[in-house]
């Protein structure tokens, strides 16, 4: 069978066998376990009103339990073997870890692209959202800034591989730089440590239109009359916008802000896409992929690396979250 | 405001400059990418894109055929035109030529240049040349080198290329068969799920909705090792099947969330109403909350579909590494990058191939994933 065949046939099973599910299960809470019949239905209708959020509950429960709940703790269960899982190790992954050079080097730039990126994107995006919410064509730009958005990370490194390419003839960057008289051309994905700014611009260029999009939303919610008293006040453009307004959306940034070193963290495919993780420009991630089946106590090991740096932004997530909820 | 008026105006036009020139920025990667994807590969290594509308300069070698030469008046005399060759076909302007590698453009056309091995050449404008010597050419004519103006080719070689011989076609087929089932399941589950929480009663909602919150940062690399060796211990393996319920697993965070989200929001009295006229919890769901909650489910479509199809490393680790279950994004970045790396105008075109599909549907549907974007995350 073809795979587009298998693929239909999937969704025609999934999708048939979800909606089965929710509807038998409905239908054999309501009619067989707990009908509202015999010597007192009204109990039997509130026995199945406590069932049925679990019913509904149960298939996310089991596909969230087992794809995330269950890897955090095979994970860390599993970085404590060896290269093939047959010895028990014990720590013996993480000492390897902490004496390899290059896990330093993708630790130190982890942290480089987690101060960063988020940092740029937002800052970049805030700037944007203002701009182009006062003028007419704003939302062409807007739909522009945000386009990179539907684009792989592999394609927009592709992209970029075209304004950094070392020949003057087809990388943009060096013919801007052959035009203001510089000779030679510059590789600047082989530049030691700057060369890890040049690819954290490729994920800000791909992140910016979110940020944008959500602050220009969070811009347009500021009520009026904070701002007209700051006019009539005599301040200027820039006093409004960093005074103000962007205290007002201090609690939007945060959200985009955490949101952004998300994906910073889980993002792999730029680093192995434009350098493979040479001339020092390795994360974790990509630091991960290169022992990904070749040694699975190595790789689980610095998944959990990473794991234990999202843990604080998982936590303030949480709490943010419930803070909201009350 | 009276008196501001000149302040003002320029003002506005310092908005319209720099969002001028952020656009631009956004913009021209792309573009480049675009516009190489149509060129020639000879011209891509020749020019830059942004020269593209521009006849390009492009220096050729031509090894002349001594057996066309004829004799005249006790001289050896061969002729014809450079751009009858295999190498320089098609319609160009010869802007200088030479008889040595080192030096191709030494000569201006029309001018006169001693070959090396005696006697004379001379290279017109239009590509005739005339060789003329003492003595027979021997075995080899003599090379001619020259720089020549080709107008510019648009062309769709790349494509062709990329979709035949590189399998680019059945890496499409295989993302979207990846895609579509990936994106479809989760959105099912995760809509009852997120009624469950947003609508019903019952101990331990909270606790659930801060865990859903808290799996939404849990990193993908984690899942990676033990999932696999999971699915080879089930039968799965390496396989659709495999990377279906990958992606329907770490998808279900973001849909359970924007999905809650947004049926928290809907309003109370509809749904107690129906309550009231004695329609079930599954009835509620199914002809209420369901319709009313159109625009989260596309959204979350939307960005599922968007994840799934640009994504490269639950391709790379859930399916097998055999060619003809790559889909694009690893068929780029393992085969084309690194078999074609300097093959520009190939990548170019398999970028593009990868990218219509999410451009379109986002360009399509971009209103829907604002409008999800926003109710996931801001109050």
């Amino acid at each position: 069978m073809s795979p587009l065949l298998q693929g239909i046939a999937t969704i025609l099973i999934g999708v048939g066998g979800c909606v089965g599910y929710f509807y038998g299960a409905n239908l054999l809470l309501d009619r067989v376990i707990f009908p509202p019949r015999g010597r007192d239905p009204g109990a039997n209708i509130s026995r199945a009103n406590a069932v049925r959020p679990w019913l509904f509950l149960a298939p996310a429960m089991a596909a969230l339990g087992l794809y995330l709940v269950y890897p955090v703790v095979g994970s860390f269960w599993r970085s404590l073997y060896n290269r093939d899982g047959g010895t028990f190790i014990g720590p013996g992954n993480y000492t390897d870890l902490a004496a390899d050079p290059a896990f330093r080097t993708a630790v130190f730039n982890n942290l480089l692209w987690v101060l960063v990126v988020p940092a740029a994107s937002t800052f970049i995006g805030l700037v944007a959202a203002q701009l182009t919410d006062r003028i007419r064509w704003g939302n062409i730009a807007k739909s522009i800034i945000f386009m990179p958005m539907a684009i792989s990370f592999v394609g927009a490194s592709l992209i970029w591989k075209f304004v950094y390419a070392n020949e003057a003839d087809i990388g943009l960057l060096n013919a801007i730089r052959a035009a203001l008289g510089f000779d030679d051309p510059l590789d600047v994905i082989q530049i030691p440590f700057w060369n890890n700014f040049f690819l954290m611009a490729i994920l800000i260029w791909i992140q910016t239109g979110f940020a944008m999009v959500i602050l220009s939303a969070a811009l347009r919610g500021i009520p009026d009359e904070t701002i007209e008293a700051a006019i009539l006040d005599g301040a200027n453009p820039l006093q409004i916008f960093f005074r103000i307004m962007v205290p007002q959306i201090t609690g939007t940034i945060l959200v985009v802000w955490t949101t952004i070193t998300i994906l910073v963290l889980k993002v792999f495919d730029i680093v192995y896409t434009m350098t493979g993780g040479n001339f020092g420009t390795q994360i974790l991630p990509s630091y991960m992929m290169s022992y990904m089946f070749k040694d699975d106590g190595r790789a689980t090991a610095v998944a959990f690396v990473i794991m234990l740096i999202v843990l604080p932004v998982m936590v303030w997530n949480i709490v943010q979250a419930r803070k909201e909820m009350r | 405001m009276p008196g501001h008026a000149g302040r003002k105006s320029g003002l506005v036009w310092a908005v319209h400059l720099s969002v001028a020139a952020l656009v631009l920025l956004w913009l021209l990667p792309t573009v480049g990418l675009l516009v190489s994807s149509f060129r020639d590969r000879d011209q891509i290594s020749a020019s830059g894109w942004w020269e593209a509308p521009l006849p390009v300069e492009q220096t050729y070698r031509v090894r002349t055929d001594p057996g066309a030469a004829v004799e005249r008046d006790g001289r050896v005399i061969l002729s014809g035109n450079v751009f009858d060759s295999e190498d320089s076909a098609g319609a160009g302007r010869v802007t200088g030529f030479g008889v040595t590698g080192r030096a191709p453009a030494e000569f201006a056309p029309g001018e006169s240049a001693g070959l090396r091995g005696g006697g004379r050449l001379t290279v017109a404008r239009d590509g005739s040349f005339t060789a003329e010597a003492e003595a027979p050419f021997g075995r080899r004519g003599p090379t001619i080198y020259f720089e020549a103006e080709t107008p510019p080719k648009v062309t769709l070689d790349n494509y062709r290329m990329v979709l035949g011989a590189d399998g680019m076609d059945r890496a499409f087929i295989n993302t979207l068969t990846v895609t579509i089932p990936a994106t479809v399941i989760p959105i099912l589950i995760a809509a009852f799920a997120a009624y469950a929480l947003a609508w019903m009663e019952f101990p331990g909602r909270g606790l659930l909705i801060a865990a859903v919150v808290g799996l939404l940062v849990v990193p993908l690399q984690l899942a990676l090792v033990p999932l696999l060796r999971l699915h080879e211990t089930v039968g799965i393996g390496q396989s659709f099947m495999g990377i279906w319920f990958a992606h329907t697993g770490f998808g279900l965070p973001l849909a359970v969330y924007l999905l809650r989200n947004y049926m928290a929001g809907l309003p109370r009295d509809i749904i107690e109403s129906a309550k009231v006229d004695g329609a079930t919890d599954f009835q509620v769901f199914t002809r209420i909350v369901l319709p009313l909650s159109f625009p989260a489910l596309a959204s979350f479509a939307i960005f599922q579909f968007l994840w799934t199809w640009n994504d490269l490393l639950v391709a790379k680790v859930f399916l097998p590494a055999a060619s003809e279950t790559k889909v694009m994004t690893v068929k780029i970045a393992d085969d084309l990058l690194g078999s074609r790396g300097g093959d520009w105008g190939i990548l170019a075109a398999a970028a593009f191939i990868s990218m219509a599909v999410p451009l379109a549907v986002f360009f399509a549907l971009q209103r829907y994933l604002v409008r999800g974007l926003l109710a996931g995350s801001v109050k």
